[in-house]
């Protein structure tokens, strides 16, 4: 199946200088949920911006389900639905009114029943003939989200939908997000908390300093680049590691009262019962161990600061 | 979509946007230019029409109302068209215009259309009121309702500038009081060019507000300062550059688009 969306050799570079994006090439496949991660600055919300027809690119070419966004915006912008980072909204508009204007807008006839639909599924219902300005920050955060779905866009980018998103208002957008997904739509999301796209995103994006330097699916990227570590709380401290164990990846913590083993992800067992029969067999007992497996974010955390 | 269709949808929905957004502020939309054009009658037409009694056979308190309907369409105009585009620049809003299947030209048609229309119907209200002072003719409704039209559009255009590249609420008042203003009352709005001395005469005719107010009361009186042909030629002239202007705007992105 064709990619949704192609970017291919895209750069920015803004008057001031700064170099956003660094020919930059990524396709996202139909159907799926796309985490963009980065920190802060490095380009993420310039790629968003660029395929939405928001920012205009330097060099590179972006195609939006086979149309090109410069040539064809038309046929390109009607299917994209775009969540912004701010809340901006306009203040002194009407919830229904406001999502009304969004579909207007992007080319659809009036259709009330759909507006009502996209209102309940966000709980906006009860709220439609409040004015935006008397709305809490969450609610806002909705209504942002209403106004992206109101054309029925086959893609929807969400750029960080959880910033500063109480605990329920984040649990909603992600059943909203996956029912989306389930009815065909495209989401691409950049997120801060790195658990969300964890748990939510098919395959992940890393971009730091204007480059794409990670595009992987999900699972596949944790199993590449992450690590698992054994912990063992020894009965006795240890003073150094016993020449007998030099096979293993083995460090001392807590002033010799840990032994930590650290093995790749895709290494499986790796000689756990080796290293287990050979400890016995050495006279070193331990009282408990647990294991441990490095989250999405050690992962970030690592590849991000290589680069530093 | 393609290219090619219009996107009437998305036009009709800036569009009623911009009229609600004048709904909501009917009081100052409405009742202040309607207070502002009535003390014009009471210092000019009363206070000081009473001494000039006529110009050119017009009584001086008619002679100035095709000025002062102008005077408000041109400031209204500029304020609604500015205000419009900048206010979603301001708030950041302007990113669903700039992410929407709307050509630039369809913008532009909603946001001045609105614009025009909520001048237009201004002109019309301050007309009535001013027909509650003095009575008025009107020998040519057909040109008066074009020149009322065209110069609303023109300056809604030329509006819609000023709010692009407007980057502050200073600098969006600044245009319309230190350039618009001045040129509005040296156009001719409380007298005829013909009481001016000769020098200034002819300063004025560099006035393009001139041939509007001139033209618009040709088509009450047929009363003129200049020729009806080319107030209208100059008119269009206006429209024309202030459509360029906007044309390169949305070409090049300017201060629209990084």
């Amino acid at each position: 199946m064709p990619p949704i969306i192609s970017i291919s050799n895209l750069t920015k570079t803004y008057a001031s200088g700064l170099q956003a994006l660094k020919s930059v090439n990524l396709e996202i496949r139909k159907g799926e949920i796309f985490g963009l991660l980065g920190p802060n600055g490095a380009g993420k919300t310039t790629l968003i911006n660029i395929v939405c027809g928001i920012v205009t690119a330097t060099e590179g070419m972006v195609t939006v389900d086979g149309h090109d966004i410069v040539r064809d915006y038309r046929a390109a912008r009607s299917r994209i639905g775009l969540v912004p980072q701010e809340l901006t909204t306009d203040m002194f508009e009407t919830v229904w009114a406001t999502i009304s204007f969004s579909r207007g807008l992007f080319g659809c006839a009036p259709d009330p029943a759909h507006i009502e639909k996209v209102l309940r599924d966000l709980s906006l219902w009860e709220k439609r003939k409040d004015k935006i300005m008397t709305l809490s920050g969450g609610m806002k955060r909705r209504v942002l989200i209403a106004k992206a779905l109101a054309h029925e866009p086959e893609i929807l980018f969400l750029d960080e939908p959880t910033a500063g998103v109480d605990v329920e208002l984040r649990r909603d957008m992600w059943a909203l997000v996956r029912g989306l997904r389930e009815s065909g739509v495209t989401i691409i999301l950049t997120t801060h908390y790195i658990d969300e796209a964890e748990e939510m995103a098919d395959r992940i994006g890393v971009i730091h300093k204007g480059q794409l330097i990670v595009v992987e699916g999900k699972i596949e990227l944790m199993k590449k680049l992450g690590k698992k570590q054994l912990t063992l709380n020894l009965l006795e401290p240890l003073i150094s590691i016993p020449l007998e164990l030099s096979d293993w990846r083995l460090a001392l913590r807590a002033a010799g009262h840990e032994l930590e083993y650290t093995f790749d992800g895709n290494e499986e067992s790796a000689g756990i019962p080796t290293l287990l029969k050979r400890l016995s067999e050495l006279g070193i007992g331990f009282k408990d161990l647990n294991t441990r497996q490095s989250s999405l974010e050690d992962i970030f955390v690592s590849l991000v600061s290589e680069r530093k | 979509m393609t290219n090619l269709e219009f996107n009437r949808h998305g036009v009709w929905a800036i569009y009623k946007f911009e009229m609600a957004r004048a709904r909501r502020t009917l009081l100052q939309s409405v009742v202040t230019p309607v207070i502002t054009t009535s003390l014009y009658f009471v210092v000019f037409g009363a206070a000081i029409g009473s001494r000039v009694s006529e110009v050119d056979g017009v009584a001086y308190g008619a002679f100035i109302v095709p000025g002062l309907v102008m005077l408000s369409l041109l400031t209204q105009s500029i304020f609604n068209a500015s205000f419009g585009i900048y206010f979603p620049k301001f708030t950041g809003t302007i990113y669903e215009i700039l992410s929407a299947p709307v050509s630039y030209l369809e913008i532009v048609i909603a946001y001045v259309g609105a614009a025009a229309t909520k001048s237009i119907l201004l002109g019309l209200v301050i007309l009535a009121t001013a027909s509650l002072f003095v009575p008025i003719r009107i020998l040519h409704p057909v040109w008066m309702i074009a020149f009322l039209v065209l110069t609303a559009a023109t300056f809604s255009l030329f509006g819609f500038i000023i709010g692009l590249w407007a980057k502050s609420f200073e600098q969006l008042q600044f245009i319309p009081l230190l350039i618009v203003t001045p040129l509005t009352f040296l156009g001719g709005a409380f007298y005829s060019i013909d009481m001016l001395p000769p020098p200034w005469r002819t300063v004025t005719l560099f006035n393009p507000v001139v041939y509007l107010i001139s033209g618009f009361r040709w088509s009450f009186y047929e009363l003129s300062d200049v020729s009806v042909g080319v107030s209208l030629a100059m008119t269009l002239a206006f429209f024309a550059i202030c459509l360029a202007v906007v044309a390169w705007i949305f070409k090049t992105g300017y201060r629209l688009k990084s």
